[in-house]
């Protein structure tokens, strides 16, 4: 039995938070999935509140302060997402973006990736795709083809009940599951490896171009 | 020149130049004030006993210095001792051709008392400005420099390259001073090939430490110093190192404190961001007494292995001239002395001084004569025949007005 881990990130901006609610729900259904394909998950959760204002400074001076360079490898290493977001102006908030935006765009590459997101009505519930599907396609994240809205009234008894919220979660989160199970258990290669930036075995000559006359 | 030749560690200062409005008095110097200050503001820090000053290339408001090698020639020419080099050098979006000859002219004019530090750039227009794309940063940072490698050791130069008009024949004038190209810095906040790079020469390896924590230079530097061996340079403890740093200081610290708070604040690089408390335990930055920076960078050395140039930057931020003077003043008289005997204590004999021009001709020449280049009459054609200079070793000091006591 493998074990793989999975990274979610909640951009919800209160507390308690519904956007972390449905946030929970993704990766407890997606461990019992893989639990099914007898793969044992973990899970860290990123609650981006906690990170607001390291992830402005972030912007502002280049780097990040240490909490946040930890949550940021939490992401960036793992082998699966869950990116939930609350819909402001028919878009992710403000602070997953920044969030994508302190992050190099090269390290979700290939990374198989759940949306998730939520808002008062369910009138929202394209922003998934038109707005926040392609910020994952930019990053060439593997986002799966469900995303789970959640409308405020999923989580009571007006919601929709042709296909109800658990149904959703439960097949947005059988495909995120059939995407980890797919891949070899993720590595992260090291950037002061030689072997990464100059390809395994060779030597600054070759990035010369024979220049160097190597 | 000579009396540097046993320099263990250089110590300086490098500025970037900008033009900032002092936040506590609301008054931005003009250009012409600025460059001025500068300009006093290197001459003194040879007063106080430094003996680096380097400054920044930058090509926008509100940065002044697009023109490094005509400033630090004045600077030469306005002190004896004091090392004039940039911080940094645009390998990128210069022509690698003019940086051969501007600096091997600096080279001349200031008797070798020159070096200089190569970068990227620090604004993506600048490439689009001079006729460069900035997704070939890495790419042109490579080429260029391996172009201005061979100008300076080699006479007669064919090259062609992907993103230069190639040449054939070309000589690269003058010459370097006494046949010694000048010492190259590379200077990163965070490529790792830029490390690479370095440690293929064998060239310098400086590491910006001003604006991130030093893990992140920890890895870079011990990055370039493992492939300096790779390359057969020497062992990773013979690397040349050179660190940033930022300091502001006052006999008390929260006066230090008090006193630097505004700049910080509204600082272009890092103002209305994290807080000075925060910021200064992240980074290199230290706001404080003497002792406290004395303390920080005595621990430089703990993180970074052994090394050879430590530059501050303190003139920024619209911090005014009265200050800044003063900041050199306590740096020279009550922070460096102390850090050159810290640094020096139980300093391995292994461990290579800081390079200077003086040092490097006499590893290469011995007490011989130096190699002093004289063009062969003009025959139009460089490549057939033999070199187009009359190649010869001139006695010590005899030519140019260059005089080597024990050289």
């Amino acid at each position: 039995m493998t074990t793989r881990r999975i990274a979610v990130v909640s951009a919800g901006l209160s507390n308690p938070s519904s956007t972390r609610m449905l946030a929970d729900r993704l990766a407890a259904e997606t461990v019992k999935a893989l639990a099914a394909r007898d793969i044992a998950a973990t899970v860290d959760v990123i609650e981006l509140r906690d990170y607001a204002h390291d992830i402005t400074n972030n912007l502002l001076t280049g780097f990040a302060p240490p909490a946040l360079e930890t949550a940021i490898n939490t992401v960036v290493s793992a082998d699966a997402l869950i990116a939930v977001t609350p819909i402001f102006s028919t878009s992710y908030s403000g602070l997953f973006k920044s969030f994508i935006d302190v992050l190099d765009p090269d390290s979700l590459t290939g990374t198989p990736v759940l949306i998730g997101a939520n808002a008062g009505t369910a009138r929202h519930s394209l922003a998934i795709d038109y707005a926040i599907r392609p910020l994952f396609a930019y990053l060439h994240a593997d986002a799966v083809s469900t995303g789970v809205f959640a409308a405020s009234s999923d989580w009571g008894g007006a919601g929709d009940d042709v296909a109800p919220l658990a149904r959703r979660v439960e097949k947005g989160t059988k495909e995120l599951a059939d995407a980890i199970a797919q891949r070899d258990a993720a590595t992260v290669a090291d950037p002061f490896d030689p072997a990464t930036y100059l390809g395994e075995g060779r030597s600054f000559g070759h990035m010369l171009g024979g220049l160097a006359g190597e | 020149m000579s009396e540097q030749t046993g320099t263990q560690m250089q110590f300086g200062i490098m500025s970037v130049s900008d033009i900032t409005r002092d936040p506590t008095t609301g008054i931005t110097p003009s250009e012409q004030e600025r460059i001025k200050a500068t300009l006093t503001i290197a001459k003194h820090s040879e007063e106080v006993g430094l003996d680096v000053f380097a400054i920044g290339e930058h090509h926008n408001p509100p940065f002044w210095s697009s023109s490094p090698t005509t400033f630090l020639a004045a600077l030469a020419a306005q002190t004896e001792r004091l090392v004039v080099s940039t911080s940094t050098t645009l390998i990128t979006t210069n022509d690698p051709v003019r940086i051969a000859e501007e600096y091997a002219m600096l080279q001349h004019v200031s008797d070798g008392r020159m070096d200089l530090m190569l970068g990227r750039g620090n604004t993506g227009p600048v490439y689009p400005w001079f006729g460069k794309d900035i997704r070939q940063g890495l790419p042109l940072a490579i080429e260029n420099y391996a172009l201005l490698h061979k100008l300076w050791r080699e006479d007669v130069v064919d090259w062609e390259g992907k993103f230069r008009t190639p040449l054939q024949g070309f000589t690269s004038t003058p010459r370097p001073l006494d046949g010694i190209a000048p010492f190259v810095w590379h200077g990163s906040i965070r490529t790792p090939e830029i490390a690479e790079q370095a440690a293929y020469y064998g060239d310098g390896f400086f590491a910006n430490n001003i604006f991130w924590p030093k893990e992140h230079y920890q890895r870079l530097i011990e990055l370039y110093r493992q492939r300096y061996a790779h390359y057969g340079h020497g062992t990773p403890e013979q690397a040349i190192v050179g660190l940033g740093g930022q300091v502001f200081m006052a006999a008390k610290s929260q006066d230090a404190v008090s006193q630097f708070r505004p700049y910080f604040d509204n600082a272009p690089v890092y103002g209305h961001g994290p807080s000075m408390e925060d910021f200064t335990e992240m980074t290199p930055l230290t706001v404080g007494s003497p002792q406290q920076v004395i303390d920080r960078y005595a621990g430089m050395r703990e993180h970074f292995g052994d090394y050879q140039r430590q530059l501050f930057l303190i003139d920024h931020a619209g911090l005014p001239l009265k200050t800044v003077l003063e900041q050199l003043d306590i740096l020279g008289s009550e922070v460096v002395p102390v850090l050159r005997k810290e640094l020096a204590k139980d300093r391995p004999e292994t461990v290579p001084d800081a390079p200077t021009h003086a040092a490097r001709v006499k590893a290469v020449y011995g007490d011989g004569p130096t190699r002093q280049a004289r063009p062969g009459a003009n025959r139009g054609d460089n490549l057939t025949g033999d070199s187009p200079y009359e190649d010869t070793p001139a006695p010590a000091g005899s030519a140019f007005g260059l005089t080597r006591k024990g050289a």
